[in-house]
């Protein structure tokens, strides 16, 4: 071990990443205390980053909730003299797109729609994966084994084909209703999100239903599902939370994606996808119509993951302190 | 207030000196001082125990003097090594000293050892950074390295990967790499914490015959009194980032002045006594080092103390036994210590009484 | 064991839980199996504490969580109260769970760490419907107090708040709280400072009178377990050494392998050097294929030819001293069992 690296990386094995090693006694809360800051814990801290993140999603999310007391223009109206035009245009901040609507109100409006389909796929993803997961993971054995071929399946499909197909079949018929397509999205892109939420889930909970206050909790005759929600699951949601939020900016960006296929939400209801995707026959003169969703888009992607890494980063330095 | 380099009079240029060495490290809390004014000085081929519970200092000393910190650690004081300051060393400059003339034994064998690398790569490579032996050259040293630390069928073990060896034999070859190139100075931290008793005997063993053979210094770390007792020439016992007594081997168990070495001692069961018979007990925890009592340390817990020692911080003090020193103000078996007991048992003072009858009072929590 | 029998059990009659032929095996990759535990008999009697040592990995937890039916034995019965854990099912076992208690080895993982401590401790009390809201907590005060913790600075903390000895004390008093007839302890104090080990040792001598517990003491560290123990068990490599009381086996160990651990133990007094010559060479074996006949002779200094072939039984060779091997220090060589030898060669 004479290499300096060596010893420096084994100090670091025992310092923060495995603090709390069974075999060396250790009197912990001191050992926690004393804890200097690591590297996990300096990107734990929200600092100006976390803060621009959530500042940005407060932003577009209060935005979206208030459209419709905010003192827009209807996002489906005509004006004739804005069509193309760049911002600033006759007052309208964003300008105008190819048929002369008030983009502001499109992006507001937009993200409504935008944001609902996310949340809602990824919420139904949380739910029914976070369920199917604790299950496998904690009763392994066949159950598991059962589960985890259904995820594996549900995973081995290309997921955009998958939603594309689902969409095309169910909700785009001639007269579909915007609900209708919108329902059919969210179940579509939520189904895309299962598995990986019941993968994280199930992993999480294969390592903490190791623990011996779970074994404890088994031993004073607690039920298992008592166990499953009681114990396991409180340990477990941080990380799926945070693998949640990559969630909702993956989906954010999978609607854009479906919206250049026509399968996004449907027209003339704006969505942040779809605006960009109206926005691409004019990209040469009118290039802000693209360019602002885009831009949003970005944003809101880059907070998510940032969001969700501090999640993580937070919930790694609570586990190595214990 | 610290007690420090001066009164410790260690006389002679030993292998090692180190004088008031003091390691700091900011935390978010304010500043911890994890070694507090250490010194002491090691000859060749002598064993120097240093014990003391978790987190009283003992690993960061040895990195201290290793020169092994993180970079929120500040160091100050001297440390001598063959005459030469390792304290002004750089990182460039101790390189050629680590593994080379001083190295150091983990505790874990699992998390020294590369879980990556065969066992034949790892002995070889501080071999060929560090001498100038060929291949072949190379390979006979670490063959005979292995088997100088009593692996069996040290040929094969060279093309086997960490895992493939128990945690006994995974520690002996953490060994043979530290010896490789034949080191002056062996710090060895906890070096068997990890493993079963059997083998544990096994690896100390191990490391007093190549301590002998080698003739090399050690510095051996362990929070059990028993695994340096046998195998020390002297120990160091810290308390709270200082030395609190330090004594040859045999006149630290025979004369201990400390009250905090004696309670150490009376904790862990012993053999001798009959089954179900009462232990005594160190209430209370040891002190943060980011605001440590500004008396004795040990104060708090301690069945002997008197109102000075919780203002007045003991200094280290020379005992009737040369090289013998303490920090106390009412050192066991002397008068003052008796009295001090006495009222404390008679005023029944929690940690006194804890001390006699092994009970302990409701804890705050 | 390296051996097996049970000639050391008492009377059913007069134990409080009885364990025989207990066989727990971990299937392992490849089709083989790993022995964790290969027909172990032990039994405790009320208001006794047996103390199981053996180093890691010989399959002591494995026993003990068997015991619990947490998972059941591969096979073996596991008698408590007279009752046999090992036919139970579902609701009938787990009714009995309360009066059968375990407190782990690691402080830290035996907590959750986002619960506060009167809810870990008030658990078992809410899973069994125990009282109101008041009545449940002036019991959670009562234990939390019993371990030596203060409950009005201790109830609204969070595991990861407390040291390692603070937060041994919460399983003990979790462990507690619905006063259970038998409590394993499963290395208590292993992972503790000497300091807090003799605190947490001395709680648990005093809970026993308190409250008449029987214990199963767990630990590789025989200083600790002769403190404790009324009984002794050695354990090899999923197989019984020797029982007896841990006077005669400290002064006299019958076992070779219980004297190489003797022999092993660092003791606090520099004149007594560790002597080499007790100790036993090599490692454990892996128990994915244990040797054959006593699986101790790989490392014996006794050793010889019989030992490969044939598996050594329990027998008592001195008073209260029941010893599994075939040429122990005390007491006579084992008489031949000729009918044993082509079972044992198998096994
Ligand atoms: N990198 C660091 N940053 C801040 N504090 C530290 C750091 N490393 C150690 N400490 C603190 O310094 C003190 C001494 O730690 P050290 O590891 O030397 O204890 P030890 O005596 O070796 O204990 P153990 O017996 O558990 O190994 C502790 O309070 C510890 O929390
Ligand atoms: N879940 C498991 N799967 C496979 N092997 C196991 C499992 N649990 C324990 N073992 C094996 O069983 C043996 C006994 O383990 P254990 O009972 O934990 O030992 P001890 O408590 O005496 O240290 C070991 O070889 C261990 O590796
Ligand atoms: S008697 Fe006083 S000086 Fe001595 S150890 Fe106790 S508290 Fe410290
Ligand atoms: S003498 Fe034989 S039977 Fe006895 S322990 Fe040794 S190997 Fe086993
Ligand atoms: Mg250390
Ligand atoms: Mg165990």
């Amino acid at each position: 071990m004479p290499e300096a690296d060596d010893l420096d990386l084994e100090a670091a094995h025992r310092g923060s990443i495995n603090p709390v090693s069974t075999l060396e006694p250790t009197d912990t809360a001191q050992v926690v205390e004393h804890e200097p800051l690591t590297m996990r814990q300096q990107r734990a801290r929200l600092g100006i980053g976390g803060k621009l993140a959530i500042a940005w999603l407060a932003f577009v999310t209060l935005a979206a909730v208030l459209a419709p007391v905010l003192p827009l223009d209807d996002p489906n109206q005509s004006v004739t003299s804005i069509v193309r035009q760049g911002p600033g245009t006759d007052g309208h901040l964003l300008g105008g797109d190819a048929l002369g609507r008030d983009i502001l109100s499109r992006m507001v409006w937009g993200g409504r729609a935008s944001l609902l389909l996310a949340f809602s796929s990824v919420l139904l993803g949380l739910v029914v994966g976070g369920m199917f997961g604790l299950v496998a993971g904690y009763l392994r054995g066949r159950t598991d084994r059962v589960l985890t071929v259904g995820f594996d399946t549900l995973l081995s499909f290309p997921q955009i084909i998958l939603a594309v197909t689902l969409v095309t079949v169910f909700a785009s018929q001639q007269g579909t209703s915007t609900t209708r397509r919108m329902v059919v999205l969210i179940l579509s892109l939520g189904v895309v999100s299962i598995p990986v939420l019941a993968r994280i889930t199930r992993a999480n909970t294969l390592m903490w239903s190791e623990r011996e206050f779970v074994q404890a909790a088994r031993a004073m005759g607690a039920r298992t599902t008592s166990i499953m929600v009681r114990e396991v699951l409180p340990n477990v949601l941080p990380a799926m939370f945070s693998i949640a939020l990559l969630g909702v900016a993956v989906v954010i960006v999978a609607e854009g994606g479906l919206s250049i296929l026509g399968v996004g939400v449907l027209l003339p209801t704006p969505s942040w996808g779809n605006v960009l995707a109206e926005g691409r026959a004019d990209l040469r003169a009118a290039p802000h119509i693209v360019l602002i969703p885009t831009v949003v888009i970005f944003l809101t992607v880059l907070s998510l993951n940032y969001l969700g890494d501090i999640v993580r980063a937070r919930f790694d330095v609570r586990e190595s302190a214990l | 207030m610290h007690a420090s380099a001066d009164e410790f009079p260690r006389a002679g240029r030993g292998l090692l000196d180190v004088s008031d060495l003091r390691t700091q490290f900011r935390t978010p809390r304010g500043v911890v001082t994890a070694v507090d004014g250490v010194s002491l000085s090691l000859q060749r081929g002598r064993t120097l125990g240093l014990v003391g519970e978790s987190g009283c200092g003992k690993s960061v000393l040895s990195r201290s003097i290793m020169g092994l910190l993180p970079p929120t650690a500040t160091r100050t004081g001297e440390i001598t090594f063959q005459g030469e300051r390792l304290d002004l060393l750089g990182d460039d400059a101790m390189r050629s000293y680590w593994g080379v003339q001083v190295s150091m034994v983990f505790q874990d064998p699992m998390t020294s050892l590369n879980p990556v690398m065969k066992i034949g790569r790892q002995i070889l490579e501080p071999l060929e950074v560090h001498t100038d032996l060929d291949k072949a050259a190379a390979r006979e040293t670490a063959v005979n390295l292995l088997r100088s630390v009593h692996i069996p069928e040290p040929e094969r073990r060279l093309k086997q990967y960490p895992h493939e060896l128990s945690g006994g034999m995974r520690q002996r070859v953490v060994i043979a790499i530290a010896l490789a190139c034949g080191p002056q100075l062996v710090f060895a931290d906890e070096p068997t914490t990890a493993l079963d008793v059997t083998v544990q005997a096994q690896i100390l063993d191990l490391l007093d015959e190549q301590q002998r053979e080698r003739d090399m210094a050690m510095v051996l770390v362990s929070h059990d009194l028993g695994v340096v007792a046998g195998r020390t020439h002297e120990i160091a016992v810290m308390y709270a980032g200082q030395i609190v007594e330090i004594a040859p081997t045999t006149t630290l168990f025979s004369e201990v002045r400390m009250p905090y070495t004696e309670a150490l001692l009376k904790a862990v069961p012993r053999l001798e006594n009959a089954s179900h018979s009462r232990l005594q007990v160190i209430g209370g925890r040891p002190p943060d080092l980011a605001s440590p009592p500004p008396g004795c340390r040990f104060a708090p817990r301690c069945p002997y103390a008197q109102a000075r020692c919780h203002t007045e911080m003991p200094p280290l003090v020379e005992a009737d036994t040369p090289g013998h020193f303490y920090r106390c103000w009412f050192p066991v078996g002397t008068d003052a210590g008796r009295e001090a007991l006495e009222r404390n048992v008679a005023a029944k003072v929690p940690q006194a009484e804890a001390a006699v009858t092994g009970q302990l009072t409701v804890e705050a929590g | 064991m390296a051996g097996t029998g049970t000639a050391h059990l008492r009377s059913a009659d007069d134990v409080l839980l009885r364990v025989e032929h207990l066989v727990v095996d971990f299937p392992s990759a490849g089709g083989q199996k790993v022995s964790a535990v290969a027909d172990l008999s032990l039994d405790v009697a009320e208001g006794e504490t047996l103390g199981l040592v053996g180093e890691s990995g010989c399959g002591k937890s494995t026993a003990a969580r068997a015991i619990m039916q947490l998972p059941a034995p591969t096979s073996g019965t596991v008698l408590f109260e007279g009752r046999e854990l090992t036919a139970m099912r579902g609701e009938q076992l787990r009714k009995l769970r309360p009066r059968l208690q375990i407190v782990f080895q690691d402080p830290i993982s035996s907590l959750n760490p986002r619960r506060r401590v009167a809810d870990i401790v008030g658990a078992p009390l809410k899973v069994w419907k125990q009282g109101n809201d008041a009545e449940r907590r002036a019991r959670v005060d009562e234990a939390l107090e019993t371990v030596g913790l203060d409950p009005s600075v201790a109830r609204d903390k969070r595991p990861h708040e407390f040291s390692g000895g603070q937060c041994q004390r919460i399983s003990i008093a979790r462990a507690l709280v619905l006063e259970p007839k038998v409590v394993i302890c499963d290395e208590p104090v292993s992972a503790l400072d000497v300091s807090v080990q003799a605190q947490i040792l001395n709680l648990l001598e005093d809970l026993k009178q308190q409250y008449g517990l029987t214990l199963i003491f767990i630990t590789h560290d025989l200083a600790v377990v002769k403190n404790v123990s009324d009984r002794v068990a050695v354990m090899y490599l999923g197989k019984l050494c020797e029982v007896a009381d841990p006077d005669r086996l400290y002064a006299a160990p019958a076992h070779p392998y219980s004297a190489a651990l003797l022999s092993a133990i660092p003791v606090p007094d520099p004149s007594v050097r560790a002597s080499a010559s007790g100790l036993v060479p090599g490692d454990l074996p892996s128990p994915l294929a244990p040797p054959s006949g006593c699986r101790f002779r790989t490392r014996c200094p006794r050793a010889e030819e019989r030992c490969a072939l044939e598996q050594p039984q329990v027998r008592e060779v001195a008073d209260g001293q029941f010893v599994a091997c075939h040429f122990p220090l005390v007491g006579d060589v084992a008489p031949p069992a000729d009918a044993e030898v082509a079972e044992a060669t198998v096994s």
